[in-house]
């Protein structure tokens, strides 16, 4: 396949690996974080754990937005769909991921709400255009990648006077969660934050560019590599990594030059910031309250607002004591430290976010590397 | 005595189903005679019983059952017709029997064009006339529009199974080789590429296909040598090696690089954030063949139009686990899960 293969050849591949290999320091681990799911999920279809030397260690991070939004905005989500007049507009991969008590949109829809799945903000106008009599709703999740799209769906609806659109917003930052996760509550206990530098987001990146991880980079002394999608971007921003660390350089740096510069894309940006503003907090599966970490529509767009709308009541809801997946993402434990992983937690039933979507830590390895725990063991 | 009263001849040009074709009376009967016996002529349906006797030959029986919701009806290799007697032709050949009759049971929706169930049951007698399988004995059932969108098929099949041949998935052993009979996710990227909002513009085409002469040409080459067959339908080959996986308690390593996908299935696969490994196939068999015989059970497959592209793709490993593993072109190792959730729904 034109234009993927190129950055899947086995060869560079191993080319690369001898190359980190031969630049790590034997004596000591380097422990990176790749932030986007994207990333989590190429390490684990192409097995890049077995590429990379011994002591370079990932650590998937919490960039999946179906993993960490957090069971109270599902429920939410069910409650608005349960009323009879709202269809509800869900990307495929939201419908399993489970609210409190084990119910999901799945479920409500099997139950009797009209919820839809689509592939496109725009398949939600035209459900609009077709059933004027409905009230329907967007749920709209995602990092900065995803929000642009929603800017423009609601942007359409305005041109097209539609009077029955609204979005669920649930859009959430990158910056703010990398932020939370340098500055755990560890921190401040004098714990540590095992993550020597992140490779950076890739499709965010290409929106926001690589200037708003400047500060992260600075404030914490953290390396941070912007790394693409595909496994060799992964193995090229790892040796940069393992540069920037045997240097002692906390710098941000763009391997992912090909799609992302440093100013990003100035007409996305504004879209968004025309028609959004920052909430003061906004929960994440995993990672709990994060403050300026998500976005919400302007007054100026209130008709719009599908919270304002239906009067929709923030409910908070609790996540398993035993579920580590705070822990999982801010590199402290690793999916086979909780005891939830594999027993009561499985993709079929995700108790915590990391095992939600295939992209999250947790899902990742029981998906795709769960027979090395084994070898482990025999070994 | 009077002759059969006068009836208007069915317009299957313009004409639609109603409640009444469905109803028992003489709308069904000219809609039955008139159309399904009209596609799928033989002598058991032309004696108009409400059940089919028909001679089996020595060997033992094989039966199997199975349902077509496909959406959308028509798709680019096929419809939902052609798809009922491939897939249950291939339910009966996979355990190595030769398929004989078949029956098919359609529930259609008020509204549904005559012109579009012709086309439908058309396409059924043709593929069972090419595989020498007869429909013998139907039913059909009219519901109120929006209650079966469009249309969903049932059928039945009856082969017979030679004496000494019975192939199961418990009977793997290590060191077995692991057979496919061609490129992967045909089916599944094909009907992808017509869902209402997801359409886009691709020559892809199902591979939709009865596969028992196939079989029968490696039942001939290798016998008992084959300890299982399957063919990979929904979840694709991921769902099923690890469907024999779990029942002959073993494991699989398989070669990436091996695995024949097409280059337009793989970049289809690759725009949605799809595994090809779990993309459905209908016109293609996984076989787990001992490894003595794997080369001849090989080419006798590809002598045959349907297994030209026939690969080894991996072997049969000790796994108290049950691991399908794979080792990617890349140079690392993963598992090949089941699916979990739904990947796509209706498709066939």
């Amino acid at each position: 396949m034109k234009y993927a293969d190129e950055f899947r050849d086995k060869t560079i591949a191993q080319g690369l690996a001898r190359a980190i290999g031969a630049e790590a320091e034997s004596q000591r681990e380097y422990r990176f974080m790749e932030f986007c799911g994207g990333h989590t999920h190429a390490i684990s279809r192409y097995g890049l754990e077995d590429i990379l030397p011994a002591n370079v260690c990932m650590i998937h991070g919490p960039g999946c937005p179906v993993c960490v939004l957090p069971a109270s905005r599902i429920d939410m989500a069910i409650r608005l769909a349960e009323r009879p007049e709202v269809t509800l507009c869900v990307y495929g991969d939201l419908m399993r991921v489970p609210g409190s008590q084990g119910k999901s949109l799945l479920s409500a829809k099997a139950y009797g709400a009209d919820i839809r799945m689509v592939y496109s903000t725009l398949d939600a106008i035209r459900i609009a255009e077709q059933a004027p009599n409905r009230e329907v709703v967007f749920f709209a999740i995602g990092f900065e990648t995803t929000t642009p799209p929603t800017a423009v769906m609601i942007r359409l609806a305005e041109k097209k006077w539609l009077k029955n659109v609204s979005v669920f917003c649930n859009h959430v930052l990158t910056p703010a969660a990398m932020h939370n996760i340098l500055e755990g509550p560890d921190i401040h206990n004098g714990g540590r934050i095992e993550i020597d530098g992140f490779v950076g987001p890739a499709h965010v990146s290409t929106i926001i560019g690589t200037k708003p991880y400047e500060v992260l980079a600075e404030q914490f002394d953290k390396p941070i590599v912007i790394g693409g999608f595909e496994p060799l971007d992964m193995m090229q921003a790892i040796l940069m990594l393992v540069r920037q660390v045997n240097e002692g350089r906390y710098e941000v740096e763009n391997q992912y030059s090909r799609a992302v510069t440093r100013k990003g894309n100035r007409r996305a940006q504004e879209e968004v910031s025309d028609i959004f503003e920052l909430r003061d907090h906004f929960e994440w599966r995993g990672l709990g309250l994060v403050p300026h970490s998500g976005l919400k529509l302007k007054q100026a767009y209130a008709q719009f607002d599908a919270e304002m709308r239906f009067a929709m009541h923030e409910v908070r809801v609790a996540d398993n004591p035993a579920c580590e997946c705070g822990a999982i993402l801010r590199g402290l434990k690793r999916p086979v430290d909780c005891k939830l992983f594999g027993t009561i937690c499985t993709p079929e039933i995700p108790i915590g976010s990391c095992m939600v979507s295939s992209e999250g830590a947790c899902a990742a390895h029981w998906t795709y590397g769960r027979f090395r725990d084994h070898q482990l063991r025999r070994a | 005595m009077r002759a059969m009263a006068y009836q208007r001849k069915l317009d299957i040009k313009n004409g639609r189903v109603d409640l009444s074709h469905g109803a028992g009376g003489r709308a069904m009967a000219q809609l039955i005679s008139g159309l399904f016996h009209e596609a799928f002529g033989n002598e058991w349906l032309a004696r108009g019983n409400d059940q089919a006797a028909f001679d089996v030959g020595a060997g033992r029986m094989v039966m199997t059952t199975d349902g077509y919701v496909v959406s959308p009806l028509f798709f680019p290799g096929g419809n939902i017709g052609s798809l009922a007697v491939h897939g249950t032709i291939n339910d009966v050949a996979m355990g190595g029997a030769r398929p004989l009759y078949l029956s098919a049971s359609f529930i259609i929706e008020e509204g549904f064009r005559f012109s579009d169930l012709k086309t439908i049951a058309d396409s059924m007698g043709e593929a069972a006339r090419a595989a020498g399988v007869y429909i013998i004995t139907g039913d059909t059932k009219v519901v109120e529009r929006g209650k079966a969108d469009g249309m969903f098929i049932s059928t039945t099949g009856v082969g017979v199974l030679a004496d000494g041949l019975d192939l199961s998935a418990e009977k793997a052993r290590v060191g077995d080789r692991v057979l496919v009979s061609g490129s992967l996710g045909d089916h599944g990227a094909a009907i992808m590429s017509r869902r209402q909002n997801l359409a886009f513009e691709t020559e892809i085409v199902s591979d939709s296909a009865a596969l028992h002469h196939l079989v029968a040409l490696m039942v001939a080459a290798g016998g008992s040598s084959i300890r299982v067959m399957r063919d990979p339908t929904r979840g694709g080959l991921a769902a099923t090696l690890n469907e024999i996986a779990h029942q002959s308690g073993l494991g699989f390593r398989l070669q990436e690089k091996a695995i024949p996908v097409k280059p337009a299935v793989a970049a289809a696969c690759e725009l949605l954030g799809l595994d090809p490994l779990h993309v459905a196939n209908e016109g293609k068999l996984v076989a787990i063949v001992a490894p003595d015989m794997a080369d001849a059970v090989l080419a006798a497959m590809r002598a045959h139009p349907l297994g030209c592209d026939a690969a080894d793709i991996g072997e049969a490993v000790a796994d108290n686990h049950r691991f399908v593993q794979i080792s990617t072109s890349f140079g690392g190792g993963r598992i090949v899960d089941w699916l979990w959730g739904e990947q796509l729904p209706r498709i066939c």
